[in-house]
Order: C-alpha cells, then sequence, then structure tokens
C-alpha cells in the first residue's frame, strides 16, 4: 500500500477548524437575545472535533487532546441539574433564573445571567455525547 | 418587480435541487451522488440565503454557516470513504 499524500486535507483543516470553533462559541454566547444556544453551540464543536478526527487519526487526537469525553457529558449534565438546583436555595421554583447589569473592566455594561450556567452545561453534555458516540462507531475491533 | 425575480430564482435552485435529486437516486457511481449532494447543499446555502432578502432578516445567516460547515464534513467523509474505505483511521500510515 503506498503512502498517503494528503496534505491539502490536513492544510485546510489546520485554518478551518480555528474558525469552526470560533463560530460555536459565538452561537453560544449569542443564544441569550439571537438564535443559537448551547444545544448548537455544542453541535459545532463536536463538529469541529469531528473534522479533526476525519483529517488525522484517533490516535493522533487522542494524544493531543487527553479527555474522556464521558467525564465531560457528566459533568454537563451535573452543571445544568444544580443549576437548576441552586434556585430552590433562594426560594424560587426550580430552574428559574436572574439576570443584572454589571461594569465589566473591558466590556463595559454588561448583561450576566444565570442561564448561560445552564446552556454551558448543556453544551458540554452535547459535546461529550456526539463526540463519545462518533468514537465508539469509529472502533472497529 | 425586485420579488419576482427572486421568486423566479427561488423557483429555478428548486429545480436544480431536484434534477440533483435524480442523479443522487440514479446515479451509475458513488463519486456522482457525493457531488449531487454537495450539489443540493450548495442550493440549499442559496435558498436560504434568498429568503433572508425576502423576509427583510439576518436571523438566518447563521443556517448559511452551520448549513456550510456540515456539508464540508460530509463531503470530505464521504470522499473519505470512497478513496480508503474507512471513514476514521486508527492510527494512520506516515
Amino acid at each position: 500500500m503506498k503512502k498517503p499524500n494528503d496534505v491539502i486535507l490536513h492544510s485546510v483543516t489546520k485554518v478551518a477548524v480555528v474558525i469552526i470553533l470560533t463560530f460555536s462559541i459565538d452561537l453560544f454566547f449569542a443564544g441569550h437575545h439571537d438564535p443559537g444556544g448551547g444545544f448548537i453551540g455544542g453541535l459545532g464543536f463536536a463538529s469541529a472535533l469531528t473534522l479533526l478526527l476525519l483529517a488525522f487519526d484517533i490516535e493522533w487526537v487522542r494524544e493531543n487532546i487527553p479527555i474522556d469525553f464521558k467525564v465531560i457529558t457528566a459533568s454537563g449534565v451535573l452543571i445544568a441539574v444544580l443549576t437548576g438546583l441552586g434556585s430552590l436555595v433562594f426560594d424560587a421554583p426550580f430552574l428559574s433564573q436572574t439576570f443584572n447589569y454589571f461594569n465589566l473592566p473591558i466590556f463595559g455594561k454588561t448583561e450576566l445571567a444565570t442561564a448561560v450556567i445552564f446552556d454551558f452545561g448543556v453544551a458540554l453534555a452535547v459535546i461529550g455525547t456526539a463526540v463519545t458516540i462518533i468514537l465508539s462507531i469509529a472502533e472497529d475491533r | 418587480m425586485f420579488k419576482l425575480i427572486l421568486m423566479i430564482s427561488l423557483f429555478f435552485l428548486t429545480l436544480s435541487m431536484i434534477v440533483a435529486l435524480y442523479r443522487v437516486i440514479k446515479g451509475p457511481s458513488m463519486p456522482d451522488r457525493v457531488q449531487a449532494l454537495d450539489t443540493i447543499s450548495i442550493s440549499l446555502i442559496g435558498g436560504v440565503a434568498i429568503c433572508s432578502v425576502l423576509f427583510h432578516t439576518h436571523a438566518l445567516l447563521e443556517i448559511i454557516l452551520i448549513l456550510g460547515i456540515l456539508s464540508f464534513v460530509g463531503t470530505i467523509a464521504f470522499a473519505r470513504f470512497i478513496e480508503r474505505g474507512v471513514v476514521i483511521e486508527r492510527k494512520r500510515i506516515k
């Protein structure tokens, strides 16, 4: 079998993965007022990791991103549930949210909401689930 | 007049998608089908762009980027499957 030559695929992937990750983080933070949110941001993140897995191989990605994605799924679900339970401490119904405006050093007047923490948990759960499914389908033993 | 032009272009985009769908179903070889799927997704991107002009909104522009990313990843996966027979390699030959 001759040595595969995919220079173009590797070069395009190294540029495109950065763009896709940036766009998915932008989608994640846009989710409070505009289309977007934790679910689609997590799916974009997972598609960037899929592109890395396609262009390179499993061993290379495991070596450079040494994260167990099942732990990511569990911690994401835990963050989402704990955010919901946190509202019970302040005598509010389960999963109720609040927001306020703060003066941050660089951003100026910024709206910080507790729903973003819940969204972060959802994003972590989606990333972990999607990458775990893809990795366990790709295992051919 | 402007709206009529947009409607006509939407009609022709739909027509090209139907023709590409015929190629997906009937296509003699596998690369024909992959190319036809890519053509369908490009036509879909054009259709979403025309819809966002038609509705005077910029909420649909994220769909264009997501569709572009997903069709790119999908086409690369199909191309790898046709070329190597395996989609994600365990350890590549260096």
